[in-house]
């Protein structure tokens, strides 16, 4: 009998969870755009305003680009915004089916700030919380075109994860590359 | 006289040279009015090579934009995604007393999945397995439908879904492809107790209620004990026309706020596990577990236990409660290698007052030849109180995509 009470009561229970959760209007969101970019650029620079400037894809960019994403590359160029040392980049990179839109922000060759701007999956949406994207503060590229610093998953997100350090570490590669061609011949 | 006439003669040339040299005013003036002609013909030409210039950005820059549209857009086809697991398993395995072996050679499964994107927040995603690679009367395998399911986005932060679908519970139920996972084959807790992989028809509701805290909960049809049956196993219908006399409730509450953490908690309630056939016999499952993981270390325990209402002890005494946890710390070495090491312990006879417990220490390690490429091997030595336990080396290979 009081097994049977229990499970009346667990089932309950869940109702109730459902109808709170259904009815109720949380502040947070596990997919949707959290950020345009406009927004994400005029926050980065603030108070100065930064240069839009493109990034060519060179073939030998391009190349590079594609081993560190582990896919081929598209497009001919890469849109960016720098002010100093200090670049900001607005990449996409496919989670396990929908693409996750992340902004990541380097200065000196070392990531200042990674921000997830758009998740659209339904599963995986860990990798925007403010606790897991500081793990990036600090990393730069290793030789290996890897990142500097160990990055903790998250159970269940692993392709989510794998997209945000492929993103962060292309961003990386894309300072370099900038201002490596800059010394020599200016792109933009 | 001589010299006065040569130095006038001197005089004379001297201011004709001068004279030839320096151009008068008027051929000042023409000269000047020559040279701004010429000035104006350049500052022209430079006019139209700006616009040429500009022209020729803009229609640059009109093509690039053309090539980038047609390079980027997604295809037709981009809305329909299609990926898949496998594993190859080698058991080379001898039973503790003695009375048997099992070597064998096993494509264990073979997995085609299949989604659609309907609109933004209307999806549908698939999975259709083939279990030991053949299927029909006396083979040993099955197609099986693992998943088939529509979901909608009716929220920001929930989602519902309707279908075929994975139950919210443990570990490797939601996600089993074979690189995410330690050991060749799946750990026999979750397989003996919960029992996964485990799918059922109905619906169900995912959301978040705080950041890193989600929910789900589901009602969906219900496992089928027939006639001399008590393991939740043998009650998988597969939604194959399933008796669906009683529904069953599954909950679960999860947390991942900080990077590398889970913890989770998952209840069921069965409400008759004989489907109307016989005494009703309910049953409640409780599941908790975490995942934890730090630099290159990584640790994984978990606990379940079935409780059924005593009527299941006329089918085998001991069967109302049954129970099982594992432990598995591994450690990964660079990118390619992960140890481990699991010790796991199931009981499908956990309300007798007698030993029946399985135990099982596995250890061994994954070669990763690309994030979604494994290579396993492992050592198992399993003891049963009947000394009907299997030990030897398990081999596979895996990948996902």
């Amino acid at each position: 009998m009081l097994n049977k009470l229990y499970r009346v009561a667990v089932a309950t229970a869940a109702v109730a969870l459902v109808t709170i959760a259904s009815a109720a209007s949380f502040p947070v969101s596990a997919k949707g755009v959290f950020q345009s970019g406009p927004d994400f650029i005029a926050e980065v620079f603030a108070p100065l305003q930064a240069e839009p400037k493109v990034l060519w894809l060179t073939p030998e960019i391009r190349a590079q680009a594609a081993a560190i994403m582990d896919r081929p590359v598209r497009g001919l160029r890469i849109r960016y915004h720098q002010s100093n040392t200090k670049s900001a980049w607005i990449l996409e990179e496919i989670g396990k089916e929908m693409p996750i839109t992340i902004g990541v922000v380097v200065e000196d060759d070392v990531i200042q700030q990674v921000k997830i701007l758009a998740y659209r999956e339904s599963r995986g949406g860990e990798v925007r919380y403010p606790a897991y994207t500081q793990q990036y503060q600090g990393a730069s590229l290793q030789q290996d075109y890897r990142l500097s610093q160990n990055i903790d998953g998250i159970t269940g997100a692993t392709l989510s994860v794998w997209a945000v350090n492929k993103v962060a570490a292309l961003a990386l590669y894309y300072h370099g590359a900038v201002n490596q061609s800059t010394a020599t011949h200016p792109l933009q | 006289m001589k010299k006065q006439f040569l130095a006038t003669i001197i005089g004379l040339n001297l201011t004709a040279v001068a004279q030839a040299a320096t151009p008068s005013m008027e051929e000042m003036w023409q000269l000047i009015q020559q040279q701004q002609g010429e000035i104006g013909t350049l500052k022209q030409q430079l006019r139209n090579n700006d616009a040429r210039i500009q022209e020729t950005e803009v229609i640059a820059e009109a093509t690039i934009s053309a090539v980038e549209q047609i390079s980027l857009a997604p295809s037709a086809s981009a809305k329909t995604t299609f990926g898949g697991y496998g594993e190859l398993h080698y058991n080379s395995l001898d039973r503790d007393d003695s009375a048997g072996s099992k070597d064998a050679m096993d494509f264990h499964r073979f997995v085609m999945f299949t989604g659609h994107q309907f609109a933004d927040d209307i999806r549908f995603f698939s999975e259709l397995e083939v279990e030991h690679s053949i299927a029909g009367e006396g083979k040993p395998g099955e197609v099986e439908l693992e998943q088939a399911y529509l979901e909608w986005d009716f929220a920001s932060q929930h989602s519902a879904k309707a279908g075929l679908f994975l139950i919210p519970v443990g570990i490797i139920n939601e996600t089993h492809e074979p690189n995410t996972f330690y050991g060749t084959e799946r750990n026999t807790v979750e397989k003996n107790i919960i029992p996964a992989t485990w799918w059922e028809g109905g619906a169900a509701i995912h959301g978040e209620i705080s950041q890193g805290l989600s929910y789900d909960v589901a009602v969906h049809s219900g496992l089928f004990l027939d006639s001399g049956e008590y393991k939740p196993r043998d009650g998988r219908q597969k939604v194959g026309k399933a008796k669906a006399d009683n529904f069953a409730f599954t909950g679960r509450l999860k947390y991942t706020a900080i990077p590398g953490l889970e913890v989770a908690a998952s209840v069921q309630v069965q409400q008759d596990v004989h489907q109307g056939e016989g005494e009703a016999i309910g049953g409640t499952l409780f599941e908790t577990h975490v995942a934890w993981q730090r630099d290159d270390f990584q640790l994984r325990a978990l606990y379940a236990e079935w409780d059924f209402d005593s009527a299941i002890n006329n089918v085998r005494a001991g069967a109302d409660k049954q129970t099982g946890f594992y432990i598995e710390p591994s450690y990964r070495i660079g990118d390619k290698i992960g140890l481990f090491a699991r010790y796991s312990e199931y009981d499908n006879l956990a309300g007798s007052a007698t030993n029946t417990a399985v135990e099982q220490f596995d250890i061994g390690l994954n070669y990763w030849l690309h994030p979604n490429v494994v290579f396993k091997i492992d050592y198992q030595n399993q003891d049963t109180p009947t000394e009907t336990g299997y030990d030897g080396i398990n081999m596979g290979v895996g990948y996902s995509f």
